[in-house]
């Protein structure tokens, strides 16, 4: 199981980019963070999430 | 009043009014930015997990300098992870660093808040702490590298005004950084109080998303952000403890 933004997943072995482009995510727009560490986007492609990860995918909303 | 501007992490800005982009339609936001005449715009960072194609950086004209809060944070770590993500996003290093242990009242955590500038600062980021006024916070913010202090006027979102006016005048004379007076400010005129007591500039969301017309209400405010601003350098006249001074000349009267 991976946790992204706080669902449980079944998915195992699958590249951040893999994972992003088959949910429709836009990577220009979004930031990601793996157990607490920030994965650059240069890295997304060769990014694999394992089971245990836990995965924030993270936008701009408006704000005060 | 044409060079008059202030400076936040080497950048300079001639508009003295942030606003925030919360509760408000993104199609609104264009038209807010434009008649506050504004230069600054705050967002929030907030997990998405949605597929739409809705993205608010869309809605923000190019030339505003994007100031990302750390909203949700309720401690030192959490705001450096949003600040982390929200400079990861990539639209600069500017953050408003906003930490709330209380639900109720909203109330920013000073101790916490200077933990978390003082790491941000040394990672690089143009800090800019929301605070509650209090002296001895902002000399700590201060010593640890923030570019401005955000002291609250009132409780965010509640447009009650300078409730905490003594303090931000404290914070004004005693500390050598831009003061902006931010949360709780619900009227222009607050507003321009706030520039007459020498703010550098004032931050405001909720006095224009809740206005019946936005965008309107967003010139307003910048036209008395300006005016006090002008008071400000004009030096405001001063005022008598008691009794009264003619305006006019006390001789030649028709008598006598």
């Amino acid at each position: 199981m991976i946790r992204i933004n706080g669902e449980e997943l079944e998915l195992d072995q699958i590249s951040l980019k893999e994972y992003l482009d088959g949910n429709g995510y836009d990577a220009r727009r979004i930031a990601v963070e793996c157990n607490e560490t920030i994965v650059p986007k240069s890295q997304f492609d060769r990014f694999l999430l394992h089971a245990g990860d836990v995965v924030e995918i993270v936008s701009f909303v408006g704000g005060g | 009043m044409k060079n008059d501007t202030f400076k936040l992490g080497g950048k300079e800005f001639s508009s003295r009014f942030i606003l925030g982009s919360g509760k408000y339609s993104l199609e609104l936001i264009k038209a807010a930015v434009e008649n506050a005449g504004a230069e600054i715009i705050t967002l929030a960072v907030r997990r998405t997990n949605t597929k739409d194609t809705e993205n608010i950086l869309d809605y923000i004209p190019d030339n505003v300098t994007l100031l990302p809060n750390t909203s949700g944070a309720r401690d030192a770590a959490e705001a450096v992870r949003i600040a982390r993500m929200a400079r990861e996003l990539g639209c600069g290093n500017f953050v408003k660093i906003e930490i709330m242990k209380d639900g109720k009242y909203l109330l920013p955590d000073n101790v916490e808040t200077v933990k978390a500038t003082q790491i941000l600062s040394d990672e690089g980021f143009v800090v800019l702490p929301y605070m509650y006024p209090d002296l001895y916070t902002a000399r700590d913010l201060q010593r640890a590298g923030a570019a401005a202090v955000m002291p609250l006027a009132s409780p965010i979102g509640s447009n009650k005004g300078l409730a905490t006016k003594e303090f931000i005048q404290i914070l004004i004379d005693e500390i050598d950084l831009p003061i902006i007076v931010d949360a709780g400010i619900g009227k222009p005129s607050q507003a321009c109080e706030a520039m007459e007591m020498g703010a550098a500039a004032i931050m405001s969301n909720t006095a224009i998303a809740t206005a019946r017309d936005i965008p309107a209400m967003a010139g307003a405010f910048k036209d008395a952000i300006n005016a006090g601003r002008r008071a400000y350098l004009a030096g405001l006249g001063r005022v008598l403890e008691r009794g009264a001074e003619a305006s006019d000349p006390l001789t030649g009267f028709l008598r006598d």
